[in-house]
């Protein structure tokens, strides 16, 4: 194979896996006779989204939405909360175990809580995808600042450095890659926030669509529902991913050098 | 004889609380202006531990320490530092680490902006100095270990600052790569006689370099020996194998093994 051979084989490989799996998938269930009822094909799975194509996609618009609200105040909060207990040791004694705490609840009971209080539809989907993922943008934030080696430090502090240039020169750049390897994980949560909530309580949105078609045994828009956050799912972790390298450029090229320190 | 420009009197430093490691017992030294001193003794004696004690980084837990005729009572602002790892930013390049002091350090912090050109331009030279020519742009990790080292070396200098702390700096570096920094940087020094303490495992390196070495004992840390080096400089390093470079490191590798017998004699007990 030459080089550029290689290269497009290695482009393809995502899409080959994933042909792979509907086929196999196609083929389980021919094969099988499993009734459409319990697990539908590929083909119908298809067949459901054009179909449906319209309520899909408006129900999708909604999802994205809750789900890009939701995110987006979890960037903006979890950001100013790791800067915070990055840079004060005592607040993050003060508040790690309480964080810890409210993290390991799972957020899905606390949509019944965000319904008494906002009623159903679109608030409590963005505050569900809110909830769930601010909290590893939060922790990976301060574990970048709080990390900062110490020879650095001290390099700084004998300059005459103050706590406030130090975060600004060293601990918020270092905390960059952090960041962005936080908002991978935390975008493909929020959108588990939002579909929960809209399973629960909303009158749109993906979640409730699949609830909808449940009830109704509608089975191939059930999955063509599933497929539909899946791809929303793989398309903002590209988003994130495509900021990443532009803006951490620095840590994802060159494994070696300057970013072993702190021994 | 002027007035000393470090002067540490009876000073100990325990890390921790009351009860907690005892890194320095009763350390008393002074440092003329300008002197170049190495720091020699076994791992994990209190070396950096002075460094940190000198720069004010730690406060002594009894004693005192002046520098420049006041009392140390919280971190310097005229020191530069460079350690065993470069501790180089990776987002910015060679010439914007170097630059990186002159953004903190006053006067320098509140010209940066308006003077940026003519702090790069001294940033520029002094990189040329030890040769990283053409590597200003670079990112560390397309430095070699010596490459980045240098630069780490122009980072600790280019404030001008009247003290230079180097703990263990050339410490991992490959034997000539370490030779070529022992001359840059004895050339920075003929220049600007910045006051150094040089930490180093390689009596070679002190010998070469300092005016005066103090060998440091096993923990508690004290100052079991000391030695004036008076090689003419600039010195070359053919001097290393010279006959009475030789007898220099022979007598402080004796001075050496006396001030461990103690602790190890106790050891084998
Ligand atoms: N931050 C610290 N907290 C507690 N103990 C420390 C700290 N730093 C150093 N020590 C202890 O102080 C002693 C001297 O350390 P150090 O000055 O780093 O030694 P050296 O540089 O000579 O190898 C060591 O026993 C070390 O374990
Ligand atoms: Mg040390």
């Amino acid at each position: 194979m030459t080089a550029r051979q290689r290269k497009a084989f290695r482009m393809a490989l995502p899409w080959l896996s994933a042909l792979g799996l509907f086929v196999l998938w196609e083929f389980v269930c021919v094969v099988f006779q499993v009734p459409e009822s319990i697990l539908a094909t590929p083909t119908a799975t298809l067949k459901a989204l054009v179909q449906y194509r319209e309520a899909i996609w408006l129900n999708a618009g909604q999802t994205l939405f809750t789900t890009l609200v939701g995110f987006g105040l979890a960037v903006l909060f979890g950001l100013a909360l790791g800067v915070a207990i990055g840079a004060a040791p005592l607040l993050y004694r003060a508040l790690g175990p309480l964080l810890i705490g409210f993290n390991a609840i799972p957020k899905v009971a606390l949509v019944p809580i965000l319904v008494m209080w906002f009623g159903i539809g679109t608030v409590p989907a963005i505050i569900t995808a809110f909830l769930i993922s601010f909290f590893p943008i939060a922790v990976n934030v301060a574990a970048g600042i709080a990390t900062l080696e110490p020879e650095l430090q001290d390099v700084l502090r004998s300059l005459g450095a103050r706590k406030r240039d130090i975060l600004w020169k060293v601990g918020l750049p270092r905390a960059l890659p952090y960041f962005f390897a936080s908002l991978k994980v935390a975008i493909s949560l929020a959108f588990v926030g939002s579909v929960i909530a809209e399973t629960v309580a909303a009158n749109n949105g993906i979640g409730h669509l699949m609830l909808v078609a449940s009830s109704s045994f509608r089975t191939p828009l059930l999955f063509a529902g599933l497929v539909v956050i899946a791809v929303l799912g793989i398309i903002m972790y590209a988003a994130a991913v495509v900021m990443e390298r532009r803006l951490a450029h620095w840590a994802t090229r060159g494994t070696d050098g300057g970013l072993h320190g702190g021994g | 004889m002027s007035e000393p420009f470090i002067r540490i009197e009876g000073a100990d430093l325990t890390y921790g609380e009351e009860g907690g490691v005892l890194a320095l017992q009763g350390i008393d030294l002074t440092m003329q202006e300008g002197e170049f001193l190495a720091v020699v003794g076994p791992s994990g004696c209190g070396k950096s531990t002075l460094l940190k004690l000198i720069s004010g980084l730690r406060p002594p837990s009894a004693g005192s320490v002046t520098v420049a005729g006041q009392k140390v009572t919280g971190p310097l602002k005229i020191v530069g530092m460079a350690f065993q790892n470069p501790t180089l930013l990776p987002w910015r390049t060679a010439l914007e680490n170097v630059l990186l002091p002159l953004e903190v350090v006053e006067p320098h912090r509140r010209n940066f902006r308006a003077d940026r050109r003519s702090y790069e331009n001294k940033a520029r030279q002094l990189l040329a100095k030890v040769g990283l020519t053409g590597f200003e742009d670079h990112y560390p990790w397309q430095l070699s270990g010596g490459m980045q080292q240098r630069v780490s070396l122009c980072r600790a200098l280019i404030h001008e600052p009247a003290l230079l702390m180097l703990d263990e700096p050339f410490g991992a570096l490959d034997t000539f790569t370490r030779e070529e920094l022992w001359d840059a940087l004895q050339a920075l020094w003929l220049e600007r006689r910045f006051t150094t303490l040089l930490v180093t495992h390689d009596l070679q390196e002190a010998a070469m370099l300092a005016d005066r070495i103090i060998v440091i004992s096993q923990r508690p840390g004290k100052i079991a020996a000391a030695c004036e080096v008076n090689f003419p400089r600039p010195r070359s390093l053919d001097l290393r194998f010279s006959p009475d470079f030789n007898a220099l490191l022979h007598e402080i590798r004796a001075k050496i093994d006396v001030a461990r017998q103690v602790p190890l004699s106790l050891g084998a007990a």
